[in-house]
């Protein structure tokens, strides 16, 4: 285990709402255990402000195993921190060093408007996946689930484009706030299974319109998405969908 | 007496004939009627997908930002069905039987048989929305054993199967959303039902990102708002995972009913320091090929590694040779318990047994281990530091899941008339114990297959009176709300909400946890209100309620955590028995075993709200076994 002891500074972006403007406060943490997670070390933050009558930091956080997506924070510029292919609710303390100060700030995009502290609004994925990013049945009056035989090949690349959590780092990381490796990881997941085959055109054209409508830039190819995504959705998503698109169009 | 409308007839039969009695809702007056769905997990996701397919205006509600995020997302392990694919000897009979025995004997016949019924549909509708679950070579669904069972029914996808699951149900509720049949409301939380002239007609929710307090109505109301097991602080559940929706409820009438039965996993990351804000499951599949040992001798600080085989006790392989490492969750907990205060625990505390996968290494090698239990090593290894592929796990019992919940009949009604609960909020199907992979079936059974018929049952029988959110109750319960939030703001006291419900989980953790007494039991119920009274008058709770504040919003959980806590407690003193996960030290046999008391306990406690710090009354529901003859579980 080797765990021990560090002390920290965090430089959090404060920000009351949308509408005033936000700034960093800094939060010297003295003792924090290296087996804490980073979502502990700003509890232990917010307990300390709590007990001067102070505002806590306002965090979104739920599972704090890394499968709901629902955290998320720049961490020294970096999505979910400097560990690799982990959110923030996984980063543990044991990852900074004795003496660092730690900058902490929301995502930022134009689809993302910020809610409070490190909290924003990411209700345009929903939009999205509102849009196309399904297969059109109902319930009941299905086949027997092994009367479609899906290859083991096939069954794992959607398996690995479907783990996606929607948490968002793709687009806070690119530096034109673009949603591809979002929107192609869905497109990708069903287009590889034969139950998305009827409406891939149909989904690919409607999910990419929902995309460009509500605000998210292009992909130029930073393939800063791809190194930041705590579940490494692969960026031959992006192609894939982008051939789903081209079909669309004919 | 309570009737819990279960259908007459042989146990095959009573669903279909259920189904058929029931009345049913014109497609084209569907639509007149609006239904509100609290909750987007597998269950409330999977309802108002198909209530609002069928026609019926659903209006869903969460908490988290998103539908997709409800803490369905986090279950690992898989899905059970009675598919029999592997020709194994599995057939619904045995599902259920399996389900009733498992639970030891203290859940419904005629609700456990429906379940199995309807399972083989679930991973059907499943497949069609193109939840990518694990397959062999052949193209073919792959299936393992899970928890207990000596049959091949767990559907999975890898170690994501609740996220999967419910990533379809939530593309099915997105495509409705879509197409303008659902009202979507993230980020809201119900805080009162609404019952007029008898009947549940609504919900008041706070806008949790402007703080605005609204009035919804309907002509039903299904909660499908998941379990309580954080009303101990530290459990596997998500942090927002709470008893308030259930809890109001309960004030208004909803009876709720065998709220002890607690589901203690036996296999998660051992608990590592004061500031510990949650505890990790470490999928039971584990279990499959992992053995769990520790010392022989007592206070043996010897790496694990350095341990000699002849050294180590396999203990759940000494104790029950025939089901060794794969015993019901209850029964392994309560092992681990034992070995641990017999001072052979291991780890830092003492308070962690071990999980080697040595041996499956040797034998399956590191690929195969790392194909199906890749990312739970990864995440083991994250958090507790340590490579899971050389040194064995260290893991530690850990809250997990709550069988207990509000009563519901055979149509999942509460005792509110128009008052639906599905998924792990209601007491159901799993008696004292629940069955791995079972929690998501249930879910998923309840909102796809049982509701869309029972509810229909109720609104093709009810008159229903005109009721606007202008009407006397609506007003009466947006008070309650607001003056609730008011009190927690104005009392600007010393102790935060954390702290109040850390003290709270470490009463019910020593005292209503993994083994329980009289003693314990009685001294929590002084200690409860007296925690209960401090909040009241030292909670800090900053800010206002005009905006998104976090602190506001737990500590109106934490309060009702605060008065359920007593009715758990409560309900484990007056059940003198042990049964499942509920094992009172006092009832136990010479192998220290559970020691089940159907003479006097075969039933389904109830409680009835009475009022503020009122003493709740008892009621009972007898349970009646028909098919399954009633015997001591073993494992051995
Ligand atoms: C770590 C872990 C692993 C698990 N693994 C498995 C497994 O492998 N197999 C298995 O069968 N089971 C498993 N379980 C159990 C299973 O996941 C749950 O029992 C099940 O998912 C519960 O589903 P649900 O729909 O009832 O509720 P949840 O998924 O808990 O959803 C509750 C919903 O209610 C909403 N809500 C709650 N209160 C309010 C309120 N007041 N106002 C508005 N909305 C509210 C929430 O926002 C959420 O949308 C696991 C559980 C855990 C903790
Ligand atoms: S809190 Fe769920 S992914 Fe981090």
């Amino acid at each position: 285990m080797g765990s021990s002891t560090i002390n920290v500074t965090l430089k959090v972006w404060r920000q009351k709402n949308a509408e005033t403007k936000g700034e960093f406060e800094t939060y010297p943490i003295n003792n924090v255990s290296t087996d804490m997670s980073f979502l502990e070390a700003l509890d232990t933050v917010n307990e300390q402000l709590l007990q001067q009558g102070k505002e806590p930091i306002a965090f979104d956080h739920d599972c704090r195993e890394g499968i709901c997506g629902m955290c998320g924070a720049m961490v020294d510029g970096i999505a979910h921190g400097p560990d690799k292919a982990v959110t923030l609710c996984q980063t543990h303390m044991r990852s900074f060093h004795n003496g660092d100060t730690i900058v902490v700030e929301p995502w930022r995009a134009k689809a993302f408007p910020i809610i409070k502290d490190l909290v924003t609004d990411r209700s345009a994925f929903d939009k999205i996946i509102a849009s196309g990013g399904y297969v059109s049945v109902s319930t009941g009056g299905v086949p027997d689930a092994n009367a479609i035989l899906i290859p083991k090949k096939d069954a794992d690349l959607a398996m690995d484009a479907a783990a996606c959590i929607g948490c968002g780092a793709c687009v806070a990381s690119c530096p034109n706030a673009s949603a591809m490796l979002f929107v192609s990881a869905k497109i990708s997941h069903l287009s590889h299974l034969p139950q998305g085959q009827v409406e891939r055109k149909e989904r690919a054209k409607r999910m990419i319109q929902t995309m460009d409508d509500l605000g998210f830039g292009n992909c130029s190819n930073h393939r800063e998405c791809e190194a930041v995504c705590p579940k490494e959705i692969k960026l031959e998503n992006i192609a894939t969908m982008n051939r789903e698109f081209a079909s669309s169009l004919f | 007496m309570i009737d819990a409308k279960i259908p007459s007839g042989p146990i095959a039969e009573k669903w279909s004939t259920h189904k058929f009695e029931s009345k049913l809702v014109n497609p084209a007056n569907r639509r007149k009627f609006t239904v509100i769905v609290v909750g987007t997990g597998l269950a409330g996701s999977s309802a108002s997908a198909t209530l609002a397919e069928m026609g019926y205006k659903v209006k869903t509600f969460c908490f988290q930002d998103s539908p997709r995020r409800a803490h369905s997302i986090a279950a690992q392990g898989g899905i059970n069905a009675a598919k029999n694919y592997r020709n194994d000897g599995d057939s619904v009979y045995r599902l259920f039987y399996d389900t009733i025995k498992g639970g030891d004997y203290r859940a419904r016949e005629a609700n456990v048989h429906r379940l199995a019924e309807v399972s083989v549909n679930i991973i059907d509708q499943c497949v069609a929305q193109g939840v990518p679950f694990a397959r062999e070579y052949g193209g073919m669904l792959d299936n393992r054993s899970f928890g207990g069972a000596q049959v091949s029914r767990t559907f999975y996808a890898r170690g994501q199967t609740g996220q999967q699951l419910l990533l379809g149900a939530y593309s099915a509720l997105e495509r409705q959303i879509g197409a303008g049949t659902i009202e979507m409301h993230p980020r809201t939380e119900m805080l009162d039902l609404v019952v007029v002239n008898g009947k549940a007609r609504g919900i008041i929710t706070r806008n949790l990102v402007t703080g605005k307090i609204e009035r919804h109505v309907a002509d039903a109301v299904l909660l499908a708002t998941g379990g309580y097991g954080n009303a101990f602080f530290l459990s596997t559940n998500a942090k927002g995972c709470n008893v308030t929706a259930s809890w109001r409820a309960h004030k208004k009438g909803a009876w709720m009913a065998n709220p002890c039965f607690t589901q203690i996993h036996p296999t998660c990351i051992p608990v590592h320091g004061d500031i510990q804000s949650k505890l990790t499951l470490m999928s039971e599949g584990l279990r499959n090929d992992g053995r769990v040992w520790v010392p022989k001798a007592i206070g043996d600080k010897r790496k694990p590694n350095d341990i000699p085989e002849s050294e180590r006790d396999y203990y759940l392989e000494r104790r029950y040779p025939s089901f060794g490492n794969l015993v019901p969750r209850d029964v392994a907990s309560r092992a681990a318990k034992a070995v641990c205060d017999e001072g052979r625990g291991v780890g830092e505390s003492g308070l962690a047994v071990y999980l080697d996968f040595a041996d499956a290494i040797k034998r399956l090698g590191k690929e195969k281990i790392a194909e199906k239990y890749g990312n739970l090593f990864d995440m083991y290894r994250q958090i507790a530091g340590e490579n899971p592929y050389e040194v064995p796990m260290r893991i530690f019992p850990a809250v997990h899941y709550t069988m207990g919940g509000l009563w519901v009949d055979y149509n999942l009604m509460s005792t509110v008339p128009g008052l639906f609960v599905l998924g792990e909020a209601n007491f159901s199907d799993h008696g004292a114990n629940r069955l791995g992979a079972s929690a998501l079936m249930q879910g998923l059974a309840d909102g796809y297959f049982v509701i869309p018929y029972t509810l229909g049952g109720y609104i093709g029988g009810t008159v229903f009176d005109a009721v606007t959110t202008d009407h006397p109750a609506f007003a009466e319960a947006e008070a309650n709300v607001r003056s609730m939030t008011d009190k927690l703001l104005s009392i600007k006291g010393k102790r935060t909400v954390d702290s109040f419900h850390k003290e709270l989980g470490k009463i019910l953790w020593n005292n209503c946890g993994m083994a329980r007494n009289k003693q314990g039991l009685t001294e929590s119920l002084q200690r409860i209100p007296e925690l209960r009274a401090e909040f009241w008058e030292n909670v800090i709770v900053t800010g206002s309620g005009d905006e998104l504040n976090q602190t506001l919003e737990k500590a109106g959980r934490v309060a009702d955590f605060l008065e359920f806590a007593e009715v758990m407690v409560n309900d484990a003193l007056t059940r003198e028995e042990s049964c499942g996960g509920h094992f009172r030290e006092e009832h136990q046999t010479e192998e220290n075993e559970a020691k089940r008391d159907d003479e006097n306990f075969s039933h389904v406690a109830m409680w009835e709200y009475n009022g503020p710090d009122k003493k709740e009354t008892l009621h009972k529901e007898q349970l009646v076994f028909e098919n399954v003859k009633l015997t001591q579980r073993s494992y051995k």
